[in-house]
């Protein structure tokens, strides 16, 4: 399985994605310049975190408009998996594949610390790794993570069951304590209606080593390599 | 300026730092932006109407007005 890690001015997590898909067998992984505009024979696409653009104007507002996310939309629309970690989810939703927006911490701060995320969903592309209600331990780090939507995005959110993920604490508490940006219900990862693009400010490519700390990240990579070569997925 | 809906932070802290000024009887403070374009010709509002909605603001969070200064 080919994954595409997007690059674009400012992204800093490509690396570390680019490394965390080394250990899995079977992944294989190429950088994209945000220049490039094809994403031919790839089989998922990752828009990694950083600071595209120096979040110039918002975070993601201008990376939207790179060549490259043509062809994202493109590859998002013809059912390819598309997962936007920290930066690249606020570019998903920047660009409309994932809705509503992320804005700046209740706190103000920018936040660099493990967080608990509860597994809200276990039958997609992205989690399907996981244990129902699982809690992972991943960091997050972003100033502008918390995610908003209007009531009606919200409630359609949850009666789809596409929020894949929301802020825990380690028993799996979804409770106002354990949000750590003032995003809407906790919500820290979502997906489309396709649930073929994925959404999440926290980082699962930062635990995947256990030099680390943690490798609970390694669930949502190993989760979309499942879905890829799962005979009934390809028969569907 | 971001929509009344949404949590704007640093309008609630501009505001505390307000009242530590010593102007205590201020309401809700919220914080937006304003951005200058230079035009050299006549301005043609609908466009720039197109610009502010698909690229200035984010109108999941954000509402906007246009003024055009001669």
């Amino acid at each position: 399985m080919k994954f595409a890690v997007v690059r674009f001015p400012g992204s800093n997590c490509d690396q570390d994605c680019f490394h965390a898909l080394k250990e899995f067998p079977g992944a294989t992984s190429e950088y994209v310049w945000h220049k490039d505009s094809s994403l031919a024979g790839f089989d998922a696409v990752i828009v990694p975190g950083g600071f595209s653009y120096g979040d110039y104007l918002r975070c993601g507002a201008i990376a939207r408009f790179s060549p490259i996310m043509k062809s994202v939309k493109e590859f998002a629309a013809n059912g390819g998996l598309v997962i936007g970690i920290c930066n690249g989810f606020q570019i998903l939703c920047e660009s409309g594949l994932l809705p509503g927006a992320l804005v700046r911490n209740r706190g103000l701060h920018f936040i660099c610390e493990h967080v608990h995320l509860r597994v809200e969903q276990t039958d997609t592309a992205f989690t399907n790794a996981a244990q129902p209600g699982s809690v992972l331990h991943v960091p997050i780090a972003h100033g502008e993570g918390c995610y908003f939507a209007d009531d009606a995005t919200i409630a359609k959110l949850n009666a789809e069951k596409r929020i894949l993920a929301r802020y825990s604490d380690a028993d799996g508490q979804v409770t106002d304590r354990a949000n750590p940006n003032g995003s809407r219900e906790n919500i820290a990862g979502i997906c489309n209606e396709g649930r073929n693009v994925f959404g999440l400010m926290p980082h699962p490519e930062r635990a995947c080593d256990p030099l680390l700390g943690s490798i609970d990240g390694r669930v949502i990579f190993q989760s979309i390599l499942n879905w890829s070569t799962s005979p009934a997925r390809q028969a569907a | 300026m971001p929509k009344p809906s949404v949590l704007d932070p640093q309008g609630a802290a501009t505001a505390e730092a307000i009242k530590h000024l010593g102007y205590e009887q201020i309401g809700r403070v919220r914080v937006g932006k304003s951005i200058e374009i230079e035009l050299p010709g006549e301005a043609d509002e609908a466009k720039l109407h197109e610009v502010a909605r698909d690229l200035l603001s984010n109108p999941v969070i954000e509402d906007y007005t246009l003024e055009v200064l001669k």
